[in-house]
Protein backbone atom coordinates (compact mmCIF):
# COMPACT_ATOMS: atom_id res chain seq x y z
CA UNK A 1 0.00 0.00 0.00
CA UNK A 2 1.38 3.41 -0.90
CA UNK A 3 1.76 5.97 1.91
CA UNK A 4 -0.80 8.08 0.11
CA UNK A 5 -3.38 5.28 0.04
CA UNK A 6 -2.65 4.51 3.67
CA UNK A 7 -3.30 8.12 4.64
CA UNK A 8 -6.54 8.13 2.69
CA UNK A 9 -7.85 4.97 4.36
CA UNK A 10 -6.75 6.26 7.77
CA UNK A 11 -8.61 9.46 7.13
CA UNK A 12 -11.76 7.58 6.12
CA UNK A 13 -11.55 5.27 9.14
CA UNK A 14 -11.01 8.14 11.54
CA UNK A 15 -13.79 10.39 10.34
CA UNK A 16 -16.43 7.78 9.56
CA UNK A 17 -15.86 6.38 13.07
CA UNK A 18 -15.71 9.71 14.86
CA UNK A 19 -18.90 10.97 13.28
CA UNK A 20 -20.87 7.86 14.22
CA UNK A 21 -19.29 6.44 17.39
CA UNK A 22 -21.52 8.19 19.92
CA UNK A 23 -24.68 7.09 18.09
CA UNK A 24 -23.39 3.57 17.55
CA UNK A 25 -22.67 3.34 21.28
CA UNK A 26 -26.25 4.42 21.98
CA UNK A 27 -27.50 1.77 19.53
CA UNK A 28 -25.34 -0.95 21.09
CA UNK A 29 -26.31 -0.03 24.65
CA UNK A 30 -30.05 0.17 23.91
CA UNK A 31 -29.84 -2.90 21.68
CA UNK A 32 -28.54 -5.04 24.53
CA UNK A 33 -31.77 -5.07 26.59
CA UNK A 34 -33.83 -5.30 23.39
CA UNK A 35 -32.19 -8.66 22.64
CA UNK A 36 -33.84 -9.94 25.82
CA UNK A 37 -37.13 -8.05 25.53
CA UNK A 38 -39.24 -11.19 25.97
CA UNK A 39 -37.44 -12.22 29.17
CA UNK A 40 -37.45 -8.66 30.49
CA UNK A 41 -41.18 -8.45 29.76
CA UNK A 42 -41.68 -11.58 31.84
CA UNK A 43 -39.63 -10.18 34.73
CA UNK A 44 -41.47 -6.87 34.61
CA UNK A 45 -44.78 -8.71 34.36
CA UNK A 46 -45.68 -6.90 31.13
CA UNK A 47 -45.63 -10.08 29.01
CA UNK A 48 -49.13 -11.48 28.53
CA UNK A 49 -49.60 -15.14 29.48
CA UNK A 50 -52.66 -17.31 29.00
CA UNK A 51 -53.88 -19.93 31.45
CA UNK A 52 -52.98 -23.50 30.52
CA UNK A 53 -56.00 -25.31 29.06
CA UNK A 54 -56.04 -28.79 27.53
CA UNK A 55 -54.65 -28.89 24.00
CA UNK A 56 -57.46 -28.90 21.48
CA UNK A 57 -59.71 -26.66 23.55
CA UNK A 58 -61.94 -25.03 20.93
CA UNK A 59 -61.28 -21.40 20.08
CA UNK A 60 -63.90 -18.67 20.03
CA UNK A 61 -64.52 -16.82 16.77
CA UNK A 62 -62.62 -13.67 15.85
CA UNK A 63 -65.90 -11.76 15.94
CA UNK A 64 -66.20 -12.69 19.62
CA UNK A 65 -62.58 -11.65 20.16
CA UNK A 66 -63.29 -8.25 18.59
CA UNK A 67 -66.44 -7.85 20.67
CA UNK A 68 -64.42 -8.60 23.82
CA UNK A 69 -61.77 -6.03 22.88
CA UNK A 70 -64.49 -3.47 22.14
CA UNK A 71 -65.79 -3.74 25.69
CA UNK A 72 -62.46 -2.26 26.84
CA UNK A 73 -62.39 0.59 24.32
CA UNK A 74 -65.94 1.15 23.01
CA UNK A 75 -65.00 4.38 21.19
CA UNK A 76 -62.13 2.87 19.21
CA UNK A 77 -62.16 0.82 16.02
CA UNK A 78 -60.17 -2.25 15.05
CA UNK A 79 -56.87 -1.80 13.20
CA UNK A 80 -54.97 -5.05 13.54
CA UNK A 81 -55.45 -8.50 15.03
CA UNK A 82 -52.30 -10.56 15.45
CA UNK A 83 -50.77 -13.64 17.00
CA UNK A 84 -47.23 -14.50 18.08
CA UNK A 85 -45.74 -17.28 15.91
CA UNK A 86 -45.30 -19.62 18.88
CA UNK A 87 -48.56 -19.00 20.78
CA UNK A 88 -52.01 -19.39 19.22
CA UNK A 89 -53.84 -19.00 22.56
CA UNK A 90 -53.71 -15.19 22.57
CA UNK A 91 -55.02 -12.65 20.09
CA UNK A 92 -53.61 -9.13 20.20
CA UNK A 93 -56.18 -6.59 19.05
CA UNK A 94 -54.81 -3.14 18.18
CA UNK A 95 -57.37 -0.33 18.14
CA UNK A 96 -57.37 3.35 17.25
CA UNK A 97 -59.68 6.31 16.82
CA UNK A 98 -59.65 5.61 13.06
CA UNK A 99 -58.08 2.75 11.08
CA UNK A 100 -55.36 5.14 9.89
CA UNK A 101 -54.47 6.51 13.34
CA UNK A 102 -50.81 6.60 14.31
CA UNK A 103 -51.21 7.92 17.85
CA UNK A 104 -53.50 7.00 20.71
CA UNK A 105 -53.38 3.31 19.79
CA UNK A 106 -54.58 0.79 22.34
CA UNK A 107 -54.06 -2.91 22.48
CA UNK A 108 -56.11 -5.63 24.14
CA UNK A 109 -54.86 -9.18 24.56
CA UNK A 110 -57.76 -11.62 24.36
CA UNK A 111 -57.68 -15.31 25.26
CA UNK A 112 -58.37 -17.20 22.03
CA UNK A 113 -60.14 -20.05 23.85
CA UNK A 114 -62.31 -18.18 26.32
CA UNK A 115 -62.73 -14.84 24.58
CA UNK A 116 -61.86 -13.08 27.84
CA UNK A 117 -59.64 -9.98 27.73
CA UNK A 118 -56.36 -10.82 29.52
CA UNK A 119 -54.50 -7.54 29.53
CA UNK A 120 -53.98 -4.20 27.84
CA UNK A 121 -50.35 -4.21 26.74
CA UNK A 122 -49.05 -0.64 26.79
CA UNK A 123 -47.81 0.44 23.40
CA UNK A 124 -46.52 3.90 24.28
CA UNK A 125 -45.23 3.78 27.83
CA UNK A 126 -42.78 1.88 29.97
CA UNK A 127 -39.04 1.28 30.14
CA UNK A 128 -38.85 -1.00 27.12
CA UNK A 129 -40.86 1.44 25.02
CA UNK A 130 -38.35 4.21 25.84
CA UNK A 131 -35.35 2.00 25.09
CA UNK A 132 -36.93 0.76 21.86
CA UNK A 133 -37.83 4.24 20.65
CA UNK A 134 -34.32 5.56 21.35
CA UNK A 135 -32.92 2.63 19.41
CA UNK A 136 -35.26 3.08 16.45
CA UNK A 137 -35.50 6.84 16.00
CA UNK A 138 -34.15 8.73 19.07
CA UNK A 139 -37.72 10.02 19.60
CA UNK A 140 -37.33 12.03 16.37
CA UNK A 141 -39.73 10.07 14.18
CA UNK A 142 -38.99 9.27 10.56
CA UNK A 143 -36.11 11.77 10.40
CA UNK A 144 -34.44 10.19 13.41
CA UNK A 145 -34.81 6.81 11.78
CA UNK A 146 -33.17 7.89 8.55
CA UNK A 147 -30.46 9.69 10.51
CA UNK A 148 -29.60 6.49 12.38
CA UNK A 149 -29.59 4.69 9.04
CA UNK A 150 -27.00 7.19 7.84
CA UNK A 151 -24.94 6.52 10.97
CA UNK A 152 -25.15 2.84 10.01
CA UNK A 153 -23.74 3.66 6.58
CA UNK A 154 -20.84 5.45 8.26
CA UNK A 155 -20.30 2.36 10.38
CA UNK A 156 -20.05 0.22 7.25
CA UNK A 157 -17.45 2.66 5.88
CA UNK A 158 -15.55 2.45 9.17
CA UNK A 159 -15.62 -1.36 9.07
CA UNK A 160 -14.40 -1.57 5.47
CA UNK A 161 -11.61 0.95 6.05
CA UNK A 162 -10.77 -0.84 9.29
CA UNK A 163 -10.29 -4.09 7.36
CA UNK A 164 -7.95 -2.32 4.94
CA UNK A 165 -5.94 -0.85 7.81
CA UNK A 166 -5.78 -4.21 9.59
CA UNK A 167 -3.06 -5.38 7.20
CA UNK A 168 -0.38 -2.73 7.83
CA UNK A 169 -0.96 -2.80 11.59
CA UNK A 170 -0.95 -6.58 11.92
CA UNK A 171 1.77 -7.47 9.39
CA UNK A 172 4.40 -8.10 12.02
CA UNK A 173 2.07 -9.60 14.62
CA UNK A 174 0.49 -12.98 14.93
CA UNK A 175 -3.28 -13.19 15.02
CA UNK A 176 -4.63 -12.33 18.43
CA UNK A 177 -1.31 -11.05 19.76
CA UNK A 178 -1.89 -8.37 22.40
CA UNK A 179 1.28 -6.52 23.39
CA UNK A 180 0.70 -6.08 27.09
CA UNK A 181 4.34 -5.29 27.81
CA UNK A 182 4.15 -1.99 25.93
CA UNK A 183 2.07 1.08 26.66
CA UNK A 184 -1.65 0.95 27.42
CA UNK A 185 -2.20 2.50 24.05
CA UNK A 186 -0.45 -0.28 22.19
CA UNK A 187 -2.39 -2.84 24.20
CA UNK A 188 -5.69 -1.21 23.28
CA UNK A 189 -4.65 -0.89 19.66
CA UNK A 190 -4.04 -4.65 19.56
CA UNK A 191 -7.34 -5.36 21.33
CA UNK A 192 -9.13 -3.03 18.90
CA UNK A 193 -7.66 -5.00 15.98
CA UNK A 194 -8.43 -8.38 17.55
CA UNK A 195 -12.02 -7.63 18.50
CA UNK A 196 -12.62 -5.76 15.27
CA UNK A 197 -11.50 -8.82 13.30
CA UNK A 198 -13.69 -11.13 15.38
CA UNK A 199 -16.88 -9.04 15.24
CA UNK A 200 -16.38 -7.94 11.63
CA UNK A 201 -18.97 -10.13 9.89
CA UNK A 202 -21.55 -9.89 12.64
CA UNK A 203 -21.24 -6.10 12.79
CA UNK A 204 -21.50 -5.84 9.00
CA UNK A 205 -24.65 -7.97 8.94
CA UNK A 206 -26.34 -6.36 11.94
CA UNK A 207 -25.37 -2.91 10.64
CA UNK A 208 -26.59 -3.54 7.10
CA UNK A 209 -29.86 -5.14 8.22
CA UNK A 210 -30.37 -2.28 10.68
CA UNK A 211 -30.03 0.17 7.80
CA UNK A 212 -32.57 -1.83 5.80
CA UNK A 213 -34.94 -1.70 8.77
CA UNK A 214 -34.77 2.09 8.85
CA UNK A 215 -36.35 1.99 5.40
CA UNK A 216 -39.18 -0.31 6.52
CA UNK A 217 -41.92 2.33 6.39
CA UNK A 218 -40.80 3.47 2.95
CA UNK A 219 -40.64 -0.11 1.67
CA UNK A 220 -44.12 -0.90 2.99
CA UNK A 221 -45.50 2.27 1.47
CA UNK A 222 -43.93 1.41 -1.87
CA UNK A 223 -45.37 -2.11 -1.71
CA UNK A 224 -48.79 -0.65 -0.92
CA UNK A 225 -48.62 1.70 -3.91
CA UNK A 226 -47.10 -0.89 -6.19
CA UNK A 227 -48.42 -4.41 -5.77
CA UNK A 228 -51.38 -3.81 -3.52
CA UNK A 229 -52.67 -1.09 -5.81
CA UNK A 230 -52.45 -3.46 -8.78
CA UNK A 231 -54.27 -6.17 -6.90
CA UNK A 232 -57.02 -3.80 -5.95
CA UNK A 233 -57.36 -1.87 -9.19
CA UNK A 234 -60.75 -3.44 -9.91
CA UNK A 235 -62.11 -1.99 -6.66
CA UNK A 236 -61.61 1.64 -7.61
CA UNK A 237 -64.72 3.68 -7.26
CA UNK A 238 -66.33 1.39 -4.72
CA UNK A 239 -67.90 3.30 -1.85
CA UNK A 240 -66.16 3.01 1.51
CA UNK A 241 -67.27 0.16 3.71
CA UNK A 242 -69.66 1.39 6.37
CA UNK A 243 -70.60 -1.90 7.97
CA UNK A 244 -67.79 -4.44 8.24
CA UNK A 245 -68.66 -8.06 7.51
CA UNK A 246 -67.66 -10.99 9.72
CA UNK A 247 -63.95 -11.06 10.56
CA UNK A 248 -64.19 -14.77 11.31
CA UNK A 249 -65.61 -15.45 7.85
CA UNK A 250 -62.82 -13.44 6.20
CA UNK A 251 -60.23 -15.31 8.26
CA UNK A 252 -61.77 -18.66 7.31
CA UNK A 253 -61.80 -17.76 3.59
CA UNK A 254 -58.12 -16.80 3.70
CA UNK A 255 -57.18 -20.01 5.49
CA UNK A 256 -59.15 -22.04 2.99
CA UNK A 257 -57.19 -20.36 0.18
CA UNK A 258 -53.79 -21.06 1.81
CA UNK A 259 -54.43 -24.11 4.02
CA UNK A 260 -50.73 -24.81 4.69
CA UNK A 261 -50.12 -21.42 6.30
CA UNK A 262 -50.88 -19.93 9.70
CA UNK A 263 -51.94 -16.46 10.73
CA UNK A 264 -49.50 -13.60 11.31
CA UNK A 265 -51.92 -10.69 11.46
CA UNK A 266 -55.08 -9.26 9.94
CA UNK A 267 -55.18 -5.61 8.88
CA UNK A 268 -58.55 -3.88 8.92
CA UNK A 269 -59.81 -1.86 5.93
CA UNK A 270 -58.21 1.59 5.82
CA UNK A 271 -54.96 0.66 7.58
CA UNK A 272 -51.49 0.91 6.05
CA UNK A 273 -51.56 -2.81 5.27
CA UNK A 274 -54.85 -3.03 3.43
CA UNK A 275 -57.27 -1.18 1.16
CA UNK A 276 -60.46 0.65 2.06
CA UNK A 277 -62.55 -2.38 1.13
CA UNK A 278 -60.56 -5.37 2.30
CA UNK A 279 -59.31 -7.20 5.27
CA UNK A 280 -55.61 -7.85 4.64
CA UNK A 281 -55.06 -11.33 6.05
CA UNK A 282 -51.31 -11.92 6.36
CA UNK A 283 -50.34 -15.56 6.58
CA UNK A 284 -46.95 -17.02 7.37
CA UNK A 285 -45.36 -20.38 6.58
CA UNK A 286 -44.62 -23.07 9.12
CA UNK A 287 -40.91 -23.73 8.59
CA UNK A 288 -38.10 -21.78 10.25
CA UNK A 289 -37.48 -19.85 7.04
CA UNK A 290 -41.01 -19.35 5.69
CA UNK A 291 -42.30 -18.40 9.15
CA UNK A 292 -40.52 -15.08 8.56
CA UNK A 293 -42.23 -14.42 5.23
CA UNK A 294 -45.84 -13.31 5.05
CA UNK A 295 -48.29 -13.64 2.21
CA UNK A 296 -51.15 -11.14 1.98
CA UNK A 297 -54.59 -12.54 1.19
CA UNK A 298 -57.06 -9.76 0.50
CA UNK A 299 -60.59 -10.55 1.56
CA UNK A 300 -63.63 -8.44 0.69
CA UNK A 301 -64.65 -6.81 3.97
CA UNK A 302 -68.38 -7.11 3.22
CA UNK A 303 -68.81 -10.49 1.51
CA UNK A 304 -65.89 -12.28 3.18
CA UNK A 305 -64.75 -13.69 -0.20
CA UNK A 306 -61.07 -13.80 -1.19
CA UNK A 307 -60.23 -11.12 -3.79
CA UNK A 308 -56.53 -11.83 -4.27
CA UNK A 309 -53.58 -13.73 -2.89
CA UNK A 310 -50.09 -13.19 -4.18
CA UNK A 311 -46.59 -13.81 -2.85
CA UNK A 312 -45.01 -10.53 -1.78
CA UNK A 313 -42.32 -8.95 -3.98
CA UNK A 314 -38.60 -9.55 -3.38
CA UNK A 315 -38.12 -6.28 -1.52
CA UNK A 316 -40.73 -7.20 1.08
CA UNK A 317 -39.08 -10.59 1.56
CA UNK A 318 -35.70 -8.88 1.87
CA UNK A 319 -37.12 -6.58 4.53
CA UNK A 320 -38.72 -9.47 6.42
CA UNK A 321 -35.58 -11.62 6.29
CA UNK A 322 -33.36 -8.74 7.38
CA UNK A 323 -35.28 -8.47 10.63
CA UNK A 324 -34.16 -11.71 12.32
CA UNK A 325 -30.59 -11.01 11.16
CA UNK A 326 -30.80 -7.71 13.01
CA UNK A 327 -32.73 -8.86 16.09
CA UNK A 328 -31.03 -12.24 16.64
CA UNK A 329 -34.43 -13.67 17.54
CA UNK A 330 -33.82 -17.02 15.88
CA UNK A 331 -31.89 -19.96 17.27
CA UNK A 332 -33.33 -19.71 20.74
CA UNK A 333 -31.75 -18.50 23.97
CA UNK A 334 -28.13 -19.41 23.08
CA UNK A 335 -28.43 -17.10 20.09
CA UNK A 336 -29.63 -14.26 22.34
CA UNK A 337 -26.57 -14.65 24.56
CA UNK A 338 -24.24 -14.78 21.56
CA UNK A 339 -25.93 -11.64 20.22
CA UNK A 340 -25.40 -9.95 23.58
CA UNK A 341 -21.74 -11.02 23.74
CA UNK A 342 -21.03 -9.80 20.21
CA UNK A 343 -22.81 -6.56 21.07
CA UNK A 344 -20.55 -6.08 24.11
CA UNK A 345 -17.45 -6.88 22.02
CA UNK A 346 -18.59 -4.25 19.52
CA UNK A 347 -18.96 -1.74 22.36
CA UNK A 348 -15.33 -2.49 23.30
CA UNK A 349 -14.25 -1.95 19.68
CA UNK A 350 -16.07 1.41 19.64
CA UNK A 351 -14.74 2.43 23.04
CA UNK A 352 -11.15 1.45 22.29
CA UNK A 353 -11.32 3.29 18.98
CA UNK A 354 -12.46 6.41 20.79
CA UNK A 355 -9.72 5.94 23.39
CA UNK A 356 -7.07 5.58 20.69
CA UNK A 357 -8.21 8.81 19.08
CA UNK A 358 -8.56 10.76 22.34
CA UNK A 359 -5.12 9.74 23.59
CA UNK A 360 -3.30 10.43 20.39
CA UNK A 361 -1.07 13.07 21.96
CA UNK A 362 2.06 12.13 23.84
CA UNK A 363 4.72 9.50 23.29
CA UNK A 364 2.27 6.84 22.20
CA UNK A 365 1.53 8.80 19.07
CA UNK A 366 5.06 8.07 17.91
CA UNK A 367 4.41 4.36 18.31
CA UNK A 368 1.49 4.54 15.92
CA UNK A 369 3.38 6.79 13.56
CA UNK A 370 6.31 4.39 13.49
CA UNK A 371 3.92 1.49 13.01
CA UNK A 372 2.46 3.25 10.04
CA UNK A 373 5.86 4.18 8.63
CA UNK A 374 7.10 0.62 8.87
CA UNK A 375 3.89 -0.51 7.24
CA UNK A 376 4.49 1.55 4.15
CA UNK A 377 6.71 -0.19 1.63
CA UNK B 1 -2.20 -16.84 -1.46
CA UNK B 2 1.32 -16.44 -0.25
CA UNK B 3 2.32 -17.62 3.17
CA UNK B 4 2.53 -14.06 4.56
CA UNK B 5 -0.99 -13.35 3.37
CA UNK B 6 -2.27 -16.55 4.96
CA UNK B 7 -0.71 -15.77 8.30
CA UNK B 8 -2.26 -12.31 8.18
CA UNK B 9 -5.72 -13.12 6.83
CA UNK B 10 -6.10 -16.83 7.65
CA UNK B 11 -7.76 -16.52 11.04
CA UNK B 12 -9.92 -13.50 10.20
CA UNK B 13 -11.11 -15.38 7.12
CA UNK B 14 -11.97 -18.49 9.12
CA UNK B 15 -13.87 -16.44 11.69
CA UNK B 16 -15.73 -14.48 9.02
CA UNK B 17 -16.74 -17.72 7.28
CA UNK B 18 -17.91 -19.28 10.54
CA UNK B 19 -19.91 -16.20 11.48
CA UNK B 20 -21.50 -15.99 8.05
CA UNK B 21 -22.41 -19.68 8.04
CA UNK B 22 -23.86 -19.35 11.53
CA UNK B 23 -25.93 -16.28 10.72
CA UNK B 24 -27.43 -17.73 7.55
CA UNK B 25 -27.63 -21.34 8.76
CA UNK B 26 -29.72 -20.44 11.79
CA UNK B 27 -32.28 -18.84 9.50
CA UNK B 28 -32.73 -21.94 7.37
CA UNK B 29 -34.07 -24.35 9.94
CA UNK B 30 -34.14 -25.71 13.46
CA UNK B 31 -32.24 -28.52 15.16
CA UNK B 32 -28.94 -29.03 13.33
CA UNK B 33 -29.18 -25.60 11.74
CA UNK B 34 -29.43 -24.04 15.20
CA UNK B 35 -26.27 -25.86 16.23
CA UNK B 36 -24.52 -24.50 13.15
CA UNK B 37 -25.58 -21.01 14.24
CA UNK B 38 -24.41 -21.50 17.83
CA UNK B 39 -21.03 -22.92 16.80
CA UNK B 40 -20.57 -20.42 13.98
CA UNK B 41 -21.09 -17.45 16.30
CA UNK B 42 -19.74 -19.13 19.42
CA UNK B 43 -16.24 -19.93 18.12
CA UNK B 44 -15.44 -16.27 17.27
CA UNK B 45 -16.66 -15.25 20.74
CA UNK B 46 -14.41 -17.86 22.38
CA UNK B 47 -11.48 -16.70 20.24
CA UNK B 48 -12.09 -13.09 21.27
CA UNK B 49 -12.28 -13.90 24.98
CA UNK B 50 -9.28 -16.27 24.83
CA UNK B 51 -6.90 -13.87 23.09
CA UNK B 52 -8.37 -10.83 24.79
CA UNK B 53 -7.75 -12.13 28.30
CA UNK B 54 -4.61 -14.20 27.66
CA UNK B 55 -1.56 -12.96 29.54
CA UNK B 56 -3.56 -10.60 31.71
CA UNK B 57 -1.93 -10.17 35.08
CA UNK B 58 1.29 -11.85 33.93
CA UNK B 59 3.00 -8.69 32.78
CA UNK B 60 6.23 -9.47 31.03
CA UNK B 61 9.24 -7.21 31.42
Amino acid sequence: MTPRALRAWSWLHKWSSLASTVFLLVLCLTGLPLVFHHQIGQWLGTEVVSAPLPAGTPHVTLDQVMAAAKTRFPAKVGMYVSQEPDDDTIWYVTMGDTPASTTGLKQVAVDARTGIPLAEPRLDRGLMFVIHTIHVDLFLGERGKLFLGFMGLLMLAAIVSGVVLYAPFMRKLRFGEVRRDRSARVKWLDLHNLLGAVTLTWALVVGATGIINTWADLVIEHWRNDQLAQLLSHDRGMPPVTQLGSLEKAFASARAREPAMKIAFIAFPGTAFSSEHHYGVFLRGRTALTERLVRPVLVDAITGEVSASRAPPWYMNALLLSQPLHFGDYGGTPMQWLWALLDVLTIIVLGSGLYLWLGKRGPARQVLASDLRSAAP
Amino acid sequence: MKRAAWSLWGWPLVLATLTGAGLVGGLLGDGGWDWLAWIGLGVPCVVAVWFGLRGRGARQV
